[in-house]
């Protein structure tokens, strides 16, 4: 779900919790408080897409399945499930309540999973369901809603028939767009559904009892939640929502949230006031992409390999980003993802560029020998400081190595997307955050057909891997094509892997259990708790 | 004065026409794509969402749209393009009553220091108190509010780390010490600029002939400063006080932003990063009219406080 496009680091959540006094954590009454960098902007599951919203839904809704504490898959409103290459089973709990006492039931599923396909509805994340039959053409307007693939035998027994046999379905139907949606609810706010606390009903661990927009958001432990008894907190107090990470640390340290997020700045404040910093790796991968586009200076393979040859992952991570939990970034592929039995980076160990000058000049001069004259290339970045910060790492590297000159081209979020979907850069600073736990979500990355695929890098051969991966439920074959990939990657230069994000965080000492995840809400409270 | 304030009035309604309609023109040349996202969408969806918002018709026709839904009795501004749900004009119901609370605050302190020290340096004329304070007010007028507002916050923090209890919350919103701060903060350039007005209003009063005959008639010095001095000089003040109001309820943006207060100043200032049309134009827009309203209201109130106004 978070697809983060150039380093936009200061969107990343910060949650924030606080340290000194009795009010960000309370051990007798199990409340916590904590803060948020901007109001979550959607919470109509069906159509949210960013990271704030994902992370409150993921505390008050619950899917069929969830993630657990490591991250992997568990029964939500499903008690057990049965996929197979044509369909999947589901039955569903009697005792899944919404927050008013009423059933959950199958067709609470199906409501919202037609509705997310309904091209009026218009949601941006309607391409996450396309694995079930017929959404893809419902979600383009050529059949109707009721031809979707799914049905309810009874009201606890969801049948799902899919498009293909897909080896990753059940990890899909954790995802926030799969949540249930109760019809009459629904229809009964109209278009004020989810504006306001009283105008969502939920399902999950908590609920909001009280929202006041960009100032508040309270959520209470929900008295119906089938597995209230492995839940521990009462209350999540969001007492705080702005952007500025320096109020956010000033709230830690006066003990008014239990948890924060630093970034470059507050880092160097919070290791002056020796606290204790938490790090990790959020999974997503930063990388430069090229434009491919015909008439591209970039378009030349030369100049890529040159370039792959003088860049170094490690130093942009120590030297450049210089804050703990990045990873130099080696691949497309992150190491969190998971391969045939283990991880996909020792199965398929990403091949590596040596740093070598000779090596580029030479790639370099061929590439003047091709183009004629290598005009200024254009960097396009985003407005954060950390990317202009990259950006001016790069001009002067490949300055200095190579004599390439760099304009960087520093634009606003919208500007900068504009800018990519219609080719107006030669580089781009470009990120990818997973959706789902399956190579795929990054393995499609580059196919000819992705819109994503802001370079328009086309290559049939990479196009017919994706398939293979995509048609085939063997692990082997699936991963041994996304191995092949992963070399043609390499070997075209398509991109240039920068590093894997890593996010550094305070935490009050007697919070307890807080789940950082990969996909899926992040910070997860849903199973912290206050130590004494 | 019927008449005088009717012309007023209309001078003002065809102001903030104009402000409509150049933000407008001006939001539209801004290049960038208001529905675009991180994830790119497929054509039917694009469609689907132009339709909702109404982009999928000319400019033209946008703009007659635009001015048909804002006209009184009922203005309607739309539905916001990052929080799909929420009505324009219920973010401006919502938001402006805080802004407008912190914005009347800080002018509370912005006025009552400003008279006080404007007429103490004017009293102290050349004398240590005068350099002191008008030192301070060079200060306040050239130091911008996000340095103020993040050293009040850094002060906060470490008089509550002293005393080991959070007196004054560093952040958030709610209670009236939440508001001490943040208003204080805001108001301080408007204190600055008033005290500079005021001082130099005084100066002049002070060598006027009525006060040389107050002295001459045996007032007391007190009676002087109050009834005849701060009556006559306070003029100017309160003819830049209606702007100052409006640029004070309207400019809360830093200060909202690092006090996490729930302003409609972030959403002012947020619009138009991401491009939200109908919330740039609903914010743009009430906040036009309010500045003229301010503006128009303290024509009106100089009217009545100096009759020489009205003759003219």
């Amino acid at each position: 779900m978070r697809l983060i496009l150039a380093a936009h680091l200061l969107s990343v959540t910060f949650c924030c919790y606080g340290q000194v006094a009795a009010t960000s954590v309370d051990y007798a009454t199990q409340t916590i408080t904590h803060a948020l960098t901007q109001e979550p902007p959607q919470l109509n599951s069906m159509k949210a897409t960013d990271q704030v919203s994902v992370e409150i839904l993921g505390h008050v809704m619950e899917g069929l399945v969830r993630y657990d504490r490591r991250g992997n898959i568990t029964p939500g409103v499903a008690e057990r499930w049965e996929v197979t290459d044509s369909s999947a089973t589901f039955w569903l709990r009697g005792d899944a309540k919404w927050s008013d006492g009423k059933p959950v039931t199958a067709h609470d599923f199906i409501f919202a999973w037609k509705n997310a396909l309904d091209p009026k509805t218009a949601s941006e994340y309607a391409f996450i369901l396309y694995a079930l039959k017929n959404a893809e053409a419902i979600n383009k307007g050529e059949l109707p809603t009721s031809a979707l693939g799914v049905t309810a035998s009874d009201d606890y027994t969801l049948v799902v028939t899919l498009e293909r046999p897909i080896g990753y379905f059940i990890n899909l139907t954790a995802f926030t767009t799969y949540y249930p949606v109760r019809r009459d609810f629904y229809e009964s706010r109209g278009t004020r559904y989810a504006a306001d606390a009283k105008d969502l009903i939920y399902n999950g661990a908590f609920t909001i009892s009280e929202w006041v927009h960009s100032a508040s958001l309270k959520m209470e432990k929900n008295p119906h939640y089938w597995d209230r008894n492995s839940i521990t907190l009462n209350a999540i107090n969001i007492d705080y929502i702005t952007a500025d990470t320096r109020a956010h640390l000033n709230l830690f340290i006066d003990g008014k949230i239990a948890h924060t997020g630093l970034d470059g700045e507050t880092y160097k404040d919070a290791l002056t006031q020796k606290l204790r910093i938490n790090s990790f790796t959020t999974g997503s991968v930063f990388f430069l992409e090229y434009n491919h586009r015909p008439g591209r200076a970039t378009g030349n393979i030369n100049i890529r390999k040159a370039i792959q040859h003088v860049f170094d992952p490690a130093e942009m991570v120590n030297r450049v980003l210089a804050t703990p939990g990045n990873l130099p970034g080696k691949s497309l592929f992150p190491a969190w993802v998971k391969g045939v039995s283990g991880k996909f980076r020792d199965e398929y160990p990403p091949p590596t560029a040596t740093i070598d000058l000779n090596k580029a000049q030479q790639y370099l001069s061929a590439a003047r020998a091709e183009l004629k004259d290598i005009p200024p290339l254009v960097l396009l970045v985003s407005d954060s400081p950390i990317a202009s910060k990259q950006a001016e790492y790069v001009q002067g590297l490949l300055l200095s190595k190579l004599g390439l000159k760099i304009v960087v081209d520093k634009q606003t979020f919208k500007q900068r997307l504009a800018k990519m979907s219609s080719g107006d850069f030669d580089i781009v600073g470009a990120g990818w955050g997973p959706d789902f736990d399956d190579v795929m979500t990054f393995g499609d990355l580059f196919a000819s057909w992705n819109l994503n695929n802001r370079g328009r890098y086309t290559n049939p051969e990479y196009d017919r891997l994706v398939r293979v991966a995509m048609d085939s439920t063997v692990p082997t074959v699936r991963m041994d094509a996304m191995g092949e990939l992963q070399q043609i990657l390499f070997d075209d230069a398509v991109l240039l892997p920068q590093y894997e994000q890593g996010i550094i965080y305070l935490q009050h000492p007697k919070l307890k259990g807080v789940t950082r995840r990969v996909f899926g809400p992040d910070p997860d409270f849903t199973y912290a708790r206050v130590v004494k | 004065m019927l008449i005088y304030t009717l012309k007023r009035l209309v001078a003002g309604i065809i102001t903030v026409w104009f402000i409509a309609t150049a933000t407008f023109i001006a939001m539209h040349q801004v290049p960038g794509d208001p529905l675009m996202n991180d994830k790119a969408v497929s054509d039917e969806i694009r469609q689907n969402l132009e339709q909702r918002y109404g982009l999928d018709k000319p400019v033209s026709q946008q703009y007659l749209i635009f001015l048909r839904n804002m006209l009184p009795p009922d203005p309607d501004f739309g539905i916001s393009f990052t929080q799909q749900n929420r009505r324009v004009n219920d973010i401006i119901k919502d938001h402006f009553p805080v802004s407008a609370i912190l914005g009347l605050l800080a002018i509370t302190f912005a006025t009552l220091g400003g008279i006080l020290f404007g007429a103490l340096t004017a009293i102290y004329r050349n004398r240590l108190p005068d350099f002191i304070i008008m030192f301070l007010v060079i200060l306040g007028i050239s130091v911008p509010s996000f340095v103020f507002a993040a050293l009040g916050q850094l002060l906060l923090v470490n008089v509550n780390a002293l005393i080991g209890y959070s007196l004054i919350p560093v952040a958030g919103w709610g209670t009236v010490m939440h508001m001490l701060m943040p208003s204080l903060v805001l108001g301080l350039g408007t204190m600055a600029l008033l005290t500079r007005l005021m001082r130099s209003s005084m100066l002049e009063v002070v060598n006027e002939d009525y006060i040389k005959t107050a002295r001459a008639k045996g007032l007391s010095p007190i009676r002087i400063f109050f009834k005849h001095q701060l009556r006559n000089a306070i003029l100017p003040v309160i003819t830049i006080l209606g702007p100052q109001i409006a640029a004070i309820t309207t400019g809360g943006f830093v200060v909202e932003y690092v006090f996490a207060i729930p302003g409609l100043g972030r959403y002012f200032i947020q619009a138009v990063q991401q491009l939200d049309y109908t919330v740039i134009m609903g914010t743009t827009v009430f906040y036009g009219a309010f500045l003229v309203l301010m503006v128009i209201t303290v024509d009106v109130l100089y009217g009545f406080i100096d009759p020489r106004v009205r003759l003219q």
